[in-house]
């Protein structure tokens, strides 16, 4: 089990929260017309054997995205934050 | 090759077991081959074996930074079926089941398939249908298929959850006769052997590193043992795709991911088929030394530890007892994982690279070991023709592009979620 510390609810079962994949892809605007940007967004990952930042939502305490940093080979928690606060 | 046969048991036993000859030689690498094979799993020896078989291509080198069978090959659950609904999976995984029916006298090593059947429960009316769909597309592609009842279920597998307080009620079941198991080591052994046969160097203990490039070609392989040069370079690392694939300069639609395996102390024979639930992520099949060998979904997230959460370990557990609540009191010995190369639609990418000299076979998730035959089949003849066998024609890099993906489970475009 993976123990996340949620910046507001303390540190909580990984089960708890609900993953949504690579936080380091950043989404086209609306009207961006380019392909390959869309084509890189939607399936191309870095896949990084080491630090990967990813999202994860709380969704069985506060319901906060939140932007994981984790090491996918020993699964340290490097950092967690608000994702709004990550992207601002 | 020395072939294995009843007389061979005999003499080898009389002479106290003492002269079997080595399966393969443990050659040096040499400076340059033909085709270099990176990954010595099921799919990498199962390509080096059918390149020299089919195409008589003999000069040729599978490169492996472990052991041969320390991979996925030797971590999986072994389950062999061709149920698959959409075209491209559908005759591929058909044509590698036939593969399997011949493998022994293919490859004179007895990789113990066991013809025993998969039996899948259907919970719904709706999924019995759903059910029916699938063995009619499979029908119509000639391949061996039915829908069971209630009552047949239950002559079958008498130990299902038949009681009116059943969560997931047996409304039926998909049955596939022809399907299975097989020893995985035998498989990645066997094909080792017959590979090695044919002059095959198999090369352990020797990670590849980084490509040797030659203007924009890539005519070789650096590895912890020099360098190795290379007409062809073929990638079948499974798991670690992506950051061979970044070294290439291929970007690649692969995430990697954790599926556990789980066996548990030895019984009695109880499971006579591959049994799996429908109502959640649940798999089981009786090894041969009576332990309950079962699987079940990933485990979520991002992972190159070759060991799982046990998060998964309860959820597969419950899924289990939920269809068979005889086992509830068995305790379960051992669990493990492998590193997995998830695709956004689930399905493999075996394909001629953008790059000149590369080769890619990859992506198999979490169903790569009853593709090895099939796999080895079409990759050695990409290798060899430098363009893609037919029967994986649908399998290409470029399929994310033009939004011809072979999603068979609707997940969307989320690695993690297949
Ligand atoms: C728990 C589990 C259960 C599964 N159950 C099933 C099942 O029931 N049915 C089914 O069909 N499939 C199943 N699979 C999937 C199947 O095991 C894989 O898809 C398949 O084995 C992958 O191909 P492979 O055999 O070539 O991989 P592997 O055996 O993993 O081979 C890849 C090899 O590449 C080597 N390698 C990696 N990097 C380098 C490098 N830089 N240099 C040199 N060598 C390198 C690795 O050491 C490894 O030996 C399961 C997988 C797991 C993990
Ligand atoms: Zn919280």
């Amino acid at each position: 089990m993976l123990q996340i510390k949620c910046p507001c609810c303390g540190p909580r079962d990984h089960d708890e929260f609900l993953y949504a994949g690579d936080a380091s892809v950043s989404r086209p605007a609306h009207n961006d017309a380019d392909f390959e940007r869309w084509y890189r967004y939607v399936f191309v990952r870095e896949n990084p054997a080491g630090a990967h930042r990813e999202y994860w939502q709380h969704v069985m305490g506060c319901r906060q995205w939140l932007i994981v940093e984790r090491n996918t080979v020993n699964h340290t928690i490097l950092s967690v934050n608000f994702s709004r606060e990550a992207l601002a | 090759m020395h072939g294995y046969s009843v007389f061979s048991i005999l003499r080898n036993g009389l002479s106290g077991q003492k002269h079997w000859p080595l399966a393969w030689r443990a050659p040096s690498p040499k400076s340059n081959y033909d085709v270099v094979i990176v990954g010595g799993g099921g799919h990498g020896l199962a390509t080096a074996f059918y390149l020299a078989e089919n195409h008589g291509i003999r000069n040729i080198a599978v490169i492996e930074k472990g052991y041969i069978g320390g991979g996925n090959v030797g971590r999986n659950t072994t389950i062999i079926r061709s149920n698959y609904l959409l075209d491209g999976h559908t005759q591929f995984f058909e044509f590698s089941l036939k593969l399997w029916e011949d493998l022994s006298r293919t490859l004179n090593y007895n990789v113990m398939f066991s013809q025993r059947g998969q039996l899948v429960a259907a919970h719904s009316p709706d999924q019995v249908d759903a059910f029916s769909h699938r063995a009619n597309v499979m029908r119509l592609n000639g391949i061996d298929a039915e829908v069971l009842d209630r009552d047949e279920v239950r002559r079958m597998v008498p130990y299902f959850d038949y009681s009116e307080t059943a969560r997931f009620p047996i409304y039926g079941a998909h049955w596939q006769s022809r399907a299975g198991t097989a020893r995985h080591d035998a498989v990645a052994w066997g094909y080792a052997r017959a590979a090695d046969a044919h002059g095959v160097d198999i090369i352990q203990n020797c990670e590849v590193t980084g490509f040797i490039r030659q203007g924009e070609r890539i005519v070789g392989v650096e590895t912890t043992r020099g360098q190795i040069g290379a007409g062809r370079v073929g990638l079948a690392v499974a798991g670690h795709t992506s950051m061979l694939g970044r070294k290439a300069g291929l970007e690649l639609p692969i995430e990697s991911h954790i599926l556990q395996a789980f066996v548990t102390e030895p019984i009695k024979p109880i499971v006579h088929q591959v049994v799996a639930y429908g109502a959640g992520h649940c798999y089981v099949s009786q090894s041969d030394k009576g332990g309950l060998v079962f699987g079940g979904g990933l485990d979520g997230y991002n992972s190159y530890a070759q060991r799982g959460n046990l998060g998964t370990v309860r959820d597969v557990a419950e899924a289990a007892v939920a269809l068979m609540p005889c086992i509830s009191r068995l305790r379960i010995l051992r669990h493990w994982g492998g590193v997995q190369d998830m695709t956004p639609d689930a399905a493999p990418i075996i394909c001629p690279t953008p790059i000149d000299g590369l080769y890619l076979n990859g992506g198999w998730c979490y169903g790569g070991f009853k593709a090895t035959p099939a796999s080895g089949w079409c990759f050695a003849h990409t290798l060899a023709t430098g363009s893609p066998h037919p029967l994986i024609a649908g399998y290409g890099l470029d399929r994310f592009r033009t939004g011809r993906t072979i999603d068979e489970f609707g997940a969307g475009p989320f690695a993690w979620l297949q």
